[in-house]
């Protein structure tokens, strides 16, 4: 029994080893790879962007473009809110084909709130309640026929809502 | 234990308009209790709407959305009596399941 063991571990560390070469050729590539893989994993959790700290790393992590100010994005928030701990916050969208929404607070520690994800049949039209740490830019980005739309708004909060 | 989450589901022609409340901390990580001791990030992860087998929104969160969360959105595609399927899972891998009637 022991020896099987034996046997079987070094074998399986030869294939561990092959697997890890080939990894490592395949990263070779990663630098034209990363961005439609990026588009692609709409469906997986963006862990990586809920870390980023600036709306330019959020962007970048989550859509690997750059988003063009639209008209057609038409964000519902509030000029002042007494309590950062709830903000209510909505979207609408005249762009056809939109594919996701996201939600971003520049001033907050995490800066991405959250990233919608829109099949074909759903309507651009998203509201949530969002938490605000203090007075914030408040940008909502819109992929919509594979290019980012964006809107932003200052809310001037009173009472914040990440504590402290 | 009573499910986590309030779904309403309206149909009104072709469009379902869905309202939901989930009941979950959701906290940030960077929230201090009354000991000065950092509350545990703890907070929906993923939050996902399926009709007919078909997911029709996805919603990924952060910290930063309010506690006992609630969203809205609105597909097409259902009438009334069809059954939507609600899931979310948390940072701790927590989950919970329910299903609506859309009315």
């Amino acid at each position: 029994m022991n020896i099987t063991d034996v046997g079987f571990s070094a074998t399986r560390r030869l294939i561990l080893q092959g697997a890890g070469a080939v990894a490592l050729i395949g990263l070779g590539n990663v630098p034209f790879g990363l961005t439609p893989a990026i588009a692609a994993a709409n469906d997986r959790y963006p862990e990586e962007a809920f870390k980023q700290k600036s709306d330019a790393d959020v962007i970048k992590t989550l859509y690997g473009k750059t988003a063009e100010p639209s008209d057609k994005v038409k964000m519902d928030a509030p000029e002042i809110a007494e309590n950062g701990a709830v903000v209510p916050i909505s979207v609408s969208t005249t762009l056809a084909d939109v594919t996701s929404i996201a939600f971003l607070v520049s001033e907050n520690p995490n800066v991405l709130i959250a990233r919608y994800n829109i099949p074909a049949g759903t309507l651009p039209n998203v509201a949530n309640r969002i938490k605000m740490a203090k007075t914030s830019n408040v940008t909502v980005l819109v992929e919509a026929g594979g290019k980012l739309y964006s809107a932003s708004k200052e809310v001037k909060v009173t009472v914040g809502g990440c504590g402290g | 234990m009573a499910s986590t989450i309030r779904v309403r589901a309206t149909s009104s022609g072709d469009i379902t308009e869905v309202q939901a409340l989930i009941q979950h901390p959701m906290d940030s990580g960077f929230v201090k209790n009354a000991k000065g001791e950092t509350i545990p990030p703890h907070f929906i992860q993923q939050l996902t709407f399926e009709h007919d087998g078909k997911n029709v929104f996805t919603a990924d969160w952060g910290g930063g959305i309010s506690k006992d969360p609630y969203v809205k959105f609105a597909f097409k595609g259902a009438k009334k009596g069809d059954e939507l399927k609600i899931s979310w899972v948390d940072n701790k891998g927590a989950t919970d399941t329910t299903t609506a009637k859309i009315q």
